[in-house]
């Protein structure tokens, strides 16, 4: 469920808009008003996921819509944190949730880093099938306000 | 509107080369940048040092062509050295565990050397 303060981005499963996505997601965080550090990462799950969907989830196929969805939540919980809300749904094959798993670091190999990186950098991630096609992940990162990029106050 | 390339042969050391990477490394460059980083190899037979000085941003597609590629290393009795990552590809190979797997060195210099 979106809201109309959410910023929505939608492209096909082409893995040249992937840098269109990074911009976008970029500028959208930073003007949350969040550190570069919290930008990069940000970037880096957003773009793994859409890497995730194009290669296995389309298997390749480039005509398939993906739909992002950004919220920024700054009202702060118990403790005290903004929160990153990220909603990715496609319209691609359904699979079983339990089976989205990264692999084990000790199996140094190519490949299979992606849902790793997710899991390590956000706070809580959820791959749901959607209704009648395509999945649904969403992931949650919890921000300390001290990860706000400092606000200049009026000049004297 | 020149294109700038993905891969540049910096240097031929006496031992092998130092290739310098450009741009960004996605899902959409990394089969291009695993077929260029092959083919620097195969001539050079001895230690290959990637410059990333110019790689701003690196995704899991990225790490996984340098491990594909430090593999190739290993099997031809070659060597693969990393130098000059900027902080936001530091920190994937961070992440993934994998800057204990990689030979990550600060500099040109040290990598000369290493």
């Amino acid at each position: 469920m979106t809201s109309q303060n959410d910023i929505e981005i939608c492209v096909p499963s082409q893995p040249r808009y992937l840098c269109v996505v990074r911009a976008a997601v970029g500028m959208a965080v930073e003007k949350f008003g969040f550190v570069h550090e919290v930008r990069h990462a940000i970037q880096l799950v957003v773009d793994e996921a859409l890497s995730n969907i194009i290669r296995h989830g389309y298997d390749g196929r480039e005509d398939g819509p993906i739909r992002i969805s950004l919220r920024e939540i700054p009202g702060g919980n118990e403790n005290d944190q903004a929160e990153i809300q990220i909603i990715i749904e496609d319209e691609a094959k359904q699979i079983d949730p339990r089976q989205i798993q990264g692999r084990e670091l000790d199996d140094i190999r190519p490949g299979g880093l992606g849902v790793h990186l997710i899991k390590e950098i956000m706070d809580e991630v959820t791959y749901v099938p959607r209704e009648r096609i395509g999945m649904r992940l969403t992931m949650r990162k919890f921000i300390d306000k001290s990860d706000l990029v400092q606000q200049e106050g009026p000049s004297v | 509107m020149t294109q700038q390339p993905l891969t540049e042969v910096a240097e031929t050391l006496s031992d092998g080369i130092v290739v310098s990477i450009y741009g960004d490394i996605d899902l959409q460059r990394s089969p291009d940048l695993r077929i260029a980083l092959i083919q620097h190899t195969e001539g050079s037979h001895g230690r290959l040092i990637v410059d990333l000085t110019s790689v701003s941003y690196m995704d899991s597609s990225g790490v996984a062509t340098l491990v594909e590629v430090l593999q190739y290393q290993c099997r031809s009795g070659g060597s693969l050295i990393l130098c000059n990552l900027q902080p936001n590809v530091q920190s994937i190979f961070e992440i993934s565990k994998l800057d204990s797997v990689f030979n990550i060195v600060p500099d040109i210099d040290t990598a000369r050397t290493a």
